[in-house]
């Protein structure tokens, strides 16, 4: 099947840096209400204004392997980024989510995220590989960081 | 060719017949694979009769049922009143006793209201109810009144008791559910008590598929006093149901998981009871009179049916009774029953999958949901989805039931008149890949 390539299965079963850390800015928990899929995560800030990057980002994740392979992509792809390239892999991610299967995704932008490209034919899974993604930039707001309106997503 | 037993499953040829009145069955899914529904709880397909109902209503018939005297309207309101009939009857019920709604949630929500109106209106029951029938009291609920449903309740009978108890000050009271998913009875008696005006539960677990025992949950809230709500929402679809039989004082149940519409429910109840009860929705449609200052009701069931009806869904389920009774319940509960059991002993050999539910098949229904371990039900699910075969996977709107059972999510498969055997084997079949795709060790 197309939606599971390796790389999804490798990283539901054995996902980067998880578990919930110190330091952290912010904590969130999101839902995923149609099905159950839970995570909570943390994100760790440092530096200050255009010198800001992500520290940390650190989470418990619960859920099929397409939430718990995209909150580990997020860990992968976006840990010790200046905070715009982050924001750039989330747009970059996002656009392909939500492409309903147009945008096969830029593996220079999202990384190992280009083999969540299939879920976008399947508009009932794209909510599991967004859900940590939202909580993401949830939880950037919550420390403080606003997030340019195109952004920010739907909820 | 095989003669039909006249209380046993439907033979192929049968159900080949059946399957031709059910125009979705023939589409194909998925790269051109044929449909395998197995999705009848969540809601069921629809025979050609039904869709002919609804077409015929808008194509001879449509005007406003009870308002105006126009040869339309007179035929309008004709026909969506023999419709009530034929729906009370399919229930053992008399017509004024039913009370069309849009679904289940809406027929629950209706009952729970009455609860928190009779307390705003400050003692009870309607003005013209027919006191002496009913104490005035019934309905009102407070502080120290308690309501009590069960831990396998699906949302539209949970929220709306939860939110009674929120705006009454009454308390929440549950009854809790075994390990092998039947409801535990033993501390029956300390949970329903002299305090407990109200007990809901559901008739058949859209979950665990448990058909819970009617009979001691009524003697009980009988010999208390409270009065009984069931949720018959996943068996009046799937087995003769007779509301004088059960005892219960109202039954709610939804047209479209029963081969009828979307958009029609019911909620049927003893007639003095619906008498006495505060109106829900107000407005036109369900009044006697009125003045600037108030307003008197008509009698039920059109007090509570405010506005213009859904006459066509109506008539649409009428005819989904009609082809069920063609069908005969009996006929319909033993082979739902044949198929549960083919599933049942499928996933028994497996032995990675674990059902969430009554694993033998006494007192239980065609839903028959499970966890493959270590595979979340959504992935479960899209490998089945890959092979045409239609299952829900998630929590079922019964999350409280997933804690308990310590699964955030289930796989469920659930049956009506028109499925296979064969659609159960393509499921197992299905089932099978899910082990090698996700890279389990099965022995
Ligand atoms: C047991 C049970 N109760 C209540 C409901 C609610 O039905 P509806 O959504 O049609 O109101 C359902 C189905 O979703 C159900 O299975």
């Amino acid at each position: 099947m197309d939606l599971y390539q390796q790389l999804i299965l490798d990283h539901s079963k054995r996902p980067v840096n998880a578990g919930l850390r110190e330091p952290f800015d912010a904590e969130v928990h999101h839902v995923n209400p149609t099905c159950g899929d839970e995570i909570t995560l943390r994100v760790h800030v440092s530096g200050e204004g255009d010198e800001r990057s992500i520290e940390d980002i650190s989470y418990d994740s619960m859920g099929c392997s397409i939430s718990v392979a995209s909150a580990s992509i997020l860990a992968e792809e976006v840990t010790g980024r200046p905070l715009d390239e982050a924001l750039n892999t989330w747009a970059a991610m996002r656009a392909m989510l939500t492409s309903k299967g147009e945008d096969p995704g830029d593996e220079e932008l999202i990384g190992d995220g280009v083999a969540l490209s299939g879920v976008a034919k399947y508009p009932a899974r794209v909510k599991c590989a967004l859900l940590s993604w939202m909580a993401f930039t949830d939880a950037l707001q919550r420390s403080g960081i606003s997030i340019p309106a195109s952004e920010e997503g739907t909820r | 060719m095989p003669s039909a037993d006249p209380r046993g499953p439907f033979t192929s040829a049968e159900l080949a017949r059946i399957r031709a009145d059910f125009p979705i069955l023939s589409r194909t899914v998925r790269d051109g694979q044929p449909l395998v529904y197995l999705d009848s709880g969540a809601t069921s397909q629809k025979p050609s009769s039904v869709l002919q109902a609804e077409r015929d209503w808008y194509e001879r018939l449509n005007a406003a049922p009870h308002r105006g005297a126009h040869a339309l309207s007179e035929e309008g309101t004709e026909a969506y009143e023999s419709a009530r009939e034929t729906i009370a009857s399919f229930i053992g019920a008399r017509a004024h006793e039913v009370v069309f709604t849009k679904n289940a949630t809406e027929a629950i929500n209706l009952v729970a209201y009455a609860f928190s109106n009779a307390v705003a209106h400050g003692g009870g029951a309607h003005p013209e109810a027919n006191e002496g029938v009913v104490d005035p009291g019934t309905f009102v609920l407070g502080p120290g009144d308690e309501v009590v449903v069960t831990e396998m309740e699906h949302h539209a009978n949970l929220i709306p008791w939860q939110e009674l108890c929120r705006r009454t000050g009454a308390t929440l009271r549950w009854l809790e559910v075994t390990p092998e998913g039947r409801l535990d009875l033993s501390r029956l008696d300390e949970v329903v008590t002299a305090r407990t005006k109200v007990l809901a539960f559901a008739h058949q677990s859209n979950v665990l598929g448990t058909v819970n025992p009617v009979a001691k949950l009524v003697a009980r809230a009988r010999e208390v006093g409270a009065l009984t709500v069931l949720d018959a929402c996943q068996s009046v679809p799937h087995l003769a149901v007779d509301v004088r039989e059960l005892g219960v004082d109202f039954l709610a149940f939804s047209g479209h998981k029963m081969l009828g519409p979307m958009g029609i429910g019911a909620l049927w109840g003893r007639a003095e009871l619906l008498d006495a009860m505060p109106v829900f929705l107000t407005g036109g449609s369900m009044i006697e009179t009125v003045t600037m200052e108030g307003a008197t009701y008509a009698p039920v069931p059109q007090k509570f049916e405010a506005g213009v009806p859904n006459a066509a869904q109506a008539i649409g389920l009428a005819a989904a009774c009609d082809y069920l009774n063609g069908l005969g319940m009996d006929r319909v509960a033993a082979h739902e029953h044949a198929l549960t059991e083919r599933l049942l002993a499928g996933l028994a050999t497996r032995p990675w999958v674990r059902v969430v539910g009554p694993t033998d098949s006494t007192d239980r229904g065609g839903a028959v949901s499970f966890v493959v371990d270590g595979v979340h039900a959504h992935d479960v699910g899209q490998v089945l989805d890959a092979a045409g075969v239609a299952v829900r996977v998630g929590h079922h709107c019964a999350w409280p039931l997933h804690r308990k059972v310590r699964a955030a999510a289930t796989t469920r498969a659930s049956f009506a008149a028109y499925n296979t055997p064969e659609e159960v084997d393509a499921l197992l079949a299905a089932l099978d890949r899910v082990p090698q795709i996700f890279g389990l060790e099965v022995a």
